[in-house]
């Protein structure tokens, strides 16, 4: 199958860092790719850049960003001209972004907003762009949506305005969406309705989902193919059942082994969680694997040589020569536990 | 007085964006941390388990920081050298013009250039102009900057208690920033100052009563949007009383903006006292920039530079206040000053 | 005796000229050197509730008891007393640090205002308060902005103990920061709380953190607590169809894309429902829900539920989730 978005090797820079390196992603039609890391690993970054939103100080120093679009014909996002990407941006592509109440206008009311979208990309009258938006509101489950399309954002709880976003970003059936944290502002249980719903579209639509997160559960559960990014580059990549079932990167091993699960025996009173020591500004300046200052498993050559993106098996891409070389046998968690 | 509106108009203007800007940076406080700033913290090696020496390469301060963008901005640095040169002259000024500049100095209006004892010529009365303006710089500045110091204070305890304390506090206080404000500042000034006699103290005190609303309302807007943030209720559970939370806790982070709002004020306090001198009410024992553009005005037509010279140096100040004022702005507000 | 006793306690504030009914009718305890979980979604009224522990706002009735002293009625001196054994940590590190001091000066104000420590031993004693969390002495002359998310946390934990209190409220504390240090954080806590025998109560809306952290846990809904026990209890048999929502929600790995276990939105504080305020989203919801409000009532072994559908022997069955 030809990949819908296929990213390669791009980098992002600023006039004084260059905070995403050598980046290569693919996403086909159909699939939910997730892109994991916490913050300053670039990984909402990579998502302005494929939309070409990036700040003003930002810049694509250098890669590709190859997307298929309705036709067939693939064009490269990263030298489109702005004419042309604005046909792209919210037609082809969607964003769902983190905070939905700063991505509404808050003087327009919901319909309006949805309407605009339509209008602008499909040239539908007033009234029909009125009626799509009743039946997009619908679609993303929203109650009552013949009412709810006079409402203003802040009429909305945050779920609903999440919804809202959603719906403006399906309106034009987009090919590929891509999703930034969309459910970190929410509470648990609407997250899971808005996840629920999001891979309800995926399938309807048959859309690529890049879903970016740094919530693990939310991988494990609703991702099939997973990229873990640390410091701007990607250092494993997996089909999710690889992935947590077996990890390679001490990185992710280490994410794993840190995050409290509800499943698991843990408890403070028995004993410590396992730790990644320091945090990931020791990164800065670091000539050989961004990892190693924190990695217990680092040799030396970790810290003289950029570790290569090495396939261990099909689909299993791991940016570390220490565990690549110990495969398959041992499984231990190589994060140090404290304590 | 066209001029002293405007820039009073300008004083709220930088208010009104750095309240904005405090509103916003107080929204983006409650975020995590996101990627929106690349980096956020690689000014910070992990200091947990980092050796000490790690820690001391860390950034500089804030206030290096903020003196080193302001240094870096060529128009404020053009007001700084501006306002220096003022300052020189008005400090030089019993040195270099050491007789009394109300005194006759020479025949009476030669025109600049005429007499090289006389760079800038001799008015009616054959005083010279050259320390007339050296002379009257330091009255412009001392009623500036004093004017501005009363204002200040009073603005801040005022505004500070009224933003803190809120309820009935901050409603009685808002009136009477209100009170103030309804009347025109100007008509004010002259009615406090017919009652005191032209003195340079009484005018600067009237000055800084006009100039104090202002201020006020800043700084409440600013404790209202502060008082709210975690450090304050961190402080409060700490059982931290009520002055030190006002002075050492909020005060210190409220005021950037009433620097920047001060340097206006300082611009438009001199404005003021010129204009009051302009109209024959200011101090009638020392010369001051106003007196002479009002003396000068009656020989517009055959000695213009009787009123042009001092007026070149009340614009040239008051450009270079606000020269500075627009660079502290950039400097001391972090959403303008370009990279995080 | 327990160390905090909380009473039935309401606390709300004004919005738009209507009552808000943050903390309606909440009674819980926190035995000394325990730890206890506060969990529930945004807008149940844990935040209210930890800042009028700390009496940050004022409670509109209910009593909260410290040591068997009415924390409600202190004034002045006794009310700083009062602060110096009750301490916080705040969940936004950033917020929560004044960015105008330098840590020596954040540290060393508490000493300084409760009159402890001698001036010239401030910093001293500053410092040895960075050793405890993990941090260098150097960072004494350092401003918060030099130091990343988990230092500052570190920081609002060290600024929180320098007093030497006895019982901690953490509001949120590891929810603004990355994944790899929080961890680092729930160990500092619990060793912390091992060195210096505190008590916690440890108010979060992630599940898997209060599992992993608390001894007892309180489930919040709406400005009620509607289920208290053991965190073994409460994780193994949930008895509260919210508790059990709340746990299904939680995308876990080893499950496929598993559908919603609740609709609908959490209803607004200012308007709750009548009878159980949890009826309009409860999938097992009768009649009787809509109409009557139901008690906490105990069903063993330390566990209670406010629920009219809960068995009353339910921990005797074993009750599958």
């Amino acid at each position: 199958m030809a990949a819908l978005l296929d990213v390669r090797d791009l980098s992002i820079a600023f006039p004084r860092a260059t905070p995403v390196h050598g980046l290569s992603l693919t996403v086909a039609a159909g699939e939910t790719v997730a892109l994991v890391g916490e913050s300053g690993s670039g990984k909402s970054l990579t998502a302005l850049a494929l939309m070409r939103l990036l700040p003003d100080t930002a810049r694509i120093a250098s890669g590709e960003v190859l997307f298929r679009g309705r036709g067939g014909g693939v064009s490269d996002l990263a030298r489109l001209d702005d004419a042309a990407l604005r046909q792209v941006r919210g037609r082809d592509i969607a964003m769902v972004f983190q905070e939905p109440m700063t991505s509404l206008n808050p003087v327009l009311s919901v319909g309006r907003q949805i309407a605009e979208v339509v209008r602008f990309h499909e040239g539908l009258s007033w009234r029909a762009a009125r009626a799509r938006a009743v039946e997009l509101l619908d679609l993303v489950r929203i109650p009552e949506p013949r009412r709810r399309v006079e409402d203003y954002p802040h009429e909305l709880s945050g779920g609903m305005r999440q919804r809202v976003m959603i719906a403006i970003a399906v309106a034009c059936a987009p090919r590929l969406l891509i999703a930034d944290e969309p459910t970190t502002a929410l509470d648990v249980t609407i997250q899971a309705q808005v996840l629920d719903l999001l891979d309800a579209l995926r399938r309807d639509f048959s859309m690529g989902l890049l879903l970016i997160t740094h919530d693990l559960g939310v991988v494990a559960e609703w991702a099939d193919r997973v990229a873990v990014m640390y410091a701007g580059r990607k250092v494993e990549e997996a089909p999710f059942e690889t992935l947590f079932g077996t990890p390679l990167h001490p990185y992710t091993r280490g994410l794993l082994a840190a995050s409290p699960r509800l499943d698991a025996g843990q408890h403070y009173s028995v004993g410590a969680l396992a730790e990644i020591r320091g945090s990931i500004a020791s990164a800065a300046g670091e000539r050989g694997c961004a990892f190693a200052p924190r990695c217990a498993v680092a040799r030396t050559l970790c810290r003289d040589a950029l570790p290569e993106l090495d396939a261990v098996a099909p689909g299993h891409l791991v940016a570390c020569p220490v565990t690549t070389a110990a495969i398959p046998q041992e499984e231990a968690h190589h994060a140090t536990p404290v304590g | 007085m066209h001029g002293s509106e405007t820039f009073a108009a300008r004083g709220a203007r930088a208010a009104e964006a750095e309240d904005r800007a405090a509103a916003a940076a107080l929204g983006a406080g409650r975020r995590p941390e996101t990627e929106s700033e690349p980096w956020p913290n690689v000014h910070a090696p992990d200091a947990a388990r980092a050796a000490t020496s790690e820690v001391q390469k860390l950034a500089p301060a804030g206030r290096r920081r903020a003196l080193g963008v302001f240094l870096s901005n060529p128009t404020a640095v053009a007001g700084l050298l501006i306002l220096a040169v003022v300052a020189g002259a008005a400090l030089a000024a019993p040195i270099l013009f050491p007789d009394d500049p109300l005194e006759m100095a020479g025949r009476p209006l030669q025109w600049p250039g005429q007499d090289p004892r006389f760079p800038l010529g001799t008015d009616a009365l054959g005083r010279n102009v050259l320390a007339g303006l050296a002379h009257g710089a330091r009255i412009s500045l001392l009623v500036g900057a004093f004017a501005t110091l009363a204002g200040l204070v009073a603005g801040i305890l005022i505004g500070a208690t009224a933003g803190y304390f809120g309820g009935l506090v901050d409603d009685a206080l808002s009136k009477l920033v209100e009170i103030f404000q309804t009347v025109p500042g100007f008509i004010l000034l002259i009615v406090l100052v017919a009652i005191a006699q032209p003195s340079v103290p009484a005018i600067t005190l009237a000055i800084g009563a006009v100039s104090w609303p202002q201020v006020a309302r800043l700084v409440r807007a600013q404790f209202r949007a502060l008082k709210e943030k975690e450090f304050v209720a961190a402080a409060r559970a700490l059982g931290y009383g009520h002055r030190r939370i006002i002075f050492r806790e909020i005060l210190p982070n409220a005021l950037p903006p009433v620097i920047v709002l001060a340097s206006v004020t300082v611009a438009t306090a001199i404005l003021m006292e010129s204009a009051l001198s302009f109209m024959g009410l200011g101090d009638p024992n020392v010369v001051s920039w106003g007196s002479m553009i009002g003396t000068g005005r009656d020989l517009l037509r055959t000695a213009w530079y009787l009123s042009a010279a001092p007026g070149v140096a009340i614009v040239l100040t008051v450009l270079s206040l606000n020269l500075i004022g627009d660079g502290l702005n950039e400097a001391l507000n972090p959403r303008l000053s370009g990279e995080p | 005796m327990p160390l905090l006793s909380v009473e039935n306690l309401h606390a709300g504030y004004e919005t738009g000229g209507r009552r808000l009914r943050a903390v309606d009718g909440v009674s819980f305890a926190v035995e000394p050197g325990e730890t206890v979980g506060l969990v529930g979604e945004s807008g149940c009224g844990k935040s209210s509730l930890a800042r009028v522990l700390m009496r940050l706002v004022e409670p509109a009735s209910g009593r909260v008891l410290f040591d068997g002293l009415d924390v409600g009625a202190l004034r002045g001196p006794a009310l700083k007393a009062y602060r110096r054994q009750a301490q916080m940590v705040f969940q936004d590190p950033f917020a929560s640090l004044n960015p105008r001091q330098s840590v020596g000066e954040i540290l060393s104000g508490p000493l300084a205002v409760h009159g402890l420590v001698p001036r010239k031993e401030r910093l001293t004693a500053a410092g040895d308060a960075l050793e405890r969390v993990g941090l260098p002495r150097a960072a004494l002359s350092r401003y918060p902005h030099e130091f990343s998310g988990g230092q500052r946390q570190r920081l609002g934990i060290a600024r929180a103990l320098i007093l030497a209190p006895r019982l901690v409220i953490c509001d949120e504390p590891v929810s603004a920061l990355d994944l790899s240090i929080q961890a680092q954080i729930l160990n500092l806590l619990a060793g912390l709380k091992a060195q210096m025998s505190l008590s916690y109560l440890f108010i979060s809306h992630d599940l898997s953190v209060v599992r992993y952290f608390a001894d007892r846990v309180l489930v919040m809904y709406l400005g009620r607590i509607v289920e208290t026990g053991s965190w073994q209890a409460i994780f193994a048999s949930p008895l509260h169809p919210y508790t059990r929502a709340l746990i299904e929600a939680v995308p876990t790995p080893g499950r496929r894309r598993h559908a919603a276990p609740l609709s609908g939105d959490l209803p607004s504080a200012r308007d709750v429902p009548p009878g159980c305020r949890f009826h309009p989203r409860c999938p097992i919801a009768t009649p009787i829900c809509t109409e009557a409000d139901p008690a906490l009532r105990h069903v063993g072994a330390g566990q209670s539920v406010a629920c009219h559908h809960a068995p009353e022997s339910a921990l005797q069955e074993g009750l599958p989730i």
